[in-house]
């Protein structure tokens, strides 16, 4: 092999299949802390995206990492008001099921 | 990046195996517990990898603001949560999975058909300013992403502040406009202690 370095496509197929695994994890989830794992998952493949693209595309100006401390940010605050959510909901309904949760459902 | 080629891949390998089979077992696995604790194994192969995309700072922040505190905040919150409880049986649990993995499936290819077909335009040899990102993230902060550096901030006060008003048990005790005790009754439902019935 007489490559310089790694092709992107492997960085980029890594971040998808982790997407997918993320959202797949959210739809069939019945825990409510595991969906909030699912979004991270989904977060985190965001971040690869984006480091890769920083890295091979504009490695000069590397915005692409400016970017992914912002969604760290972002995805830190959404944390923590999703599991403040979570501790109320479990308080009401004393259950983490999200099929329990349909106070909003028509 | 000054790691030969073969290390690299190597390494490539090996953390995205375990981004992928750590990041099933989050979603799979059967124990809350053992996915919190994969999910912090996905967050640091996660930060192997922008290590090496070069990127130590973010690496760096990767490590400190997923491992050190969304999985401990997610620990936290299953040790609060964490009971054993039957989940009521869904009728057509069957159809919603098939459906749910169709969609995922799809999406997967038609993602990887575009990262494969797709003729990507790449500048040279990646890397050329390595261990200066740092010093380049700081000026970028300060100068152009001033503006959104600043609301972040007052993001993360929002958030603080709403995760503290959220998850506190007592709302008010006494009603503003009327100087009353609030009936508490409507902000929380009476429940049996939970470590009792434990067996």
């Amino acid at each position: 092999m007489n490559l310089e370095s790694i092709p992107i496509q492997a960085f980029l197929i890594v971040s998808s299949a982790l997407f997918c695994i993320g959202i797949w994890g959210l739809l069939n989830s019945r825990n409510a802390v595991r969906v909030l794992m699912s979004i991270e998952l989904m977060l985190n493949a965001v971040n690869i995206n984006l480091m890769t693209f920083s890295s091979y595309v504009d490695n000069n100006l590397i915005q692409g990492q400016v970017f992914t401390i912002f969604v760290i940010t972002v995805a830190a605050a959404e944390a923590a008001v999703g599991l403040a959510i979570l501790l109320s909901l479990y308080r009401n309904r004393v259950t983490v099921d999200m099929e329990s949760f349909n106070l909003l459902k028509w | 990046m000054s790691i030969a080629i073969t290390t690299q891949i190597i390494c490539f390998t090996i953390l995205s195996l375990v981004i992928l089979i750590g990041a099933l077992g989050v979603v799979l696995l059967e124990s809350i517990v053992y996915s919190a604790f994969l999910l912090g194994g996905v967050f640091m192969s996660v930060a192997g990898l922008y290590l090496l995309l070069n990127a130590s700072f973010v690496a760096a922040a990767q490590v400190l603001v997923y491992v050190g505190a969304v999985n401990v905040l997610i620990i936290f919150a299953i040790m609060l949560v964490n009971k054993k409880e039957d989940l009521k049986p869904i009728n057509d649990i069957k159809s919603r999975r098939i459906i749910s993995t169709t969609i995922c499936l799809t999406l997967l290819s038609l993602l990887i058909r575009v990262d494969l077909t797709n003729v990507w335009s790449l500048s040279s040899p990646q890397n050329s300013i390595g261990e200066e990102s740092t010093i380049r993230i700081g000026e970028h902060l300060f100068s152009d992403y001033l503006l959104p550096f600043e609301v972040a901030s007052v993001l993360l006060l929002m958030a603080m502040i709403g995760a503290i008003v959220l998850a506190r048990r007592d709302v008010m005790s006494k009603d503003i406009s009327t100087g009353l005790p609030v009936d508490q009754e409507l902000i929380e439902k009476s429940s049996e202690p939970l470590l009792t019935n434990k067996n």
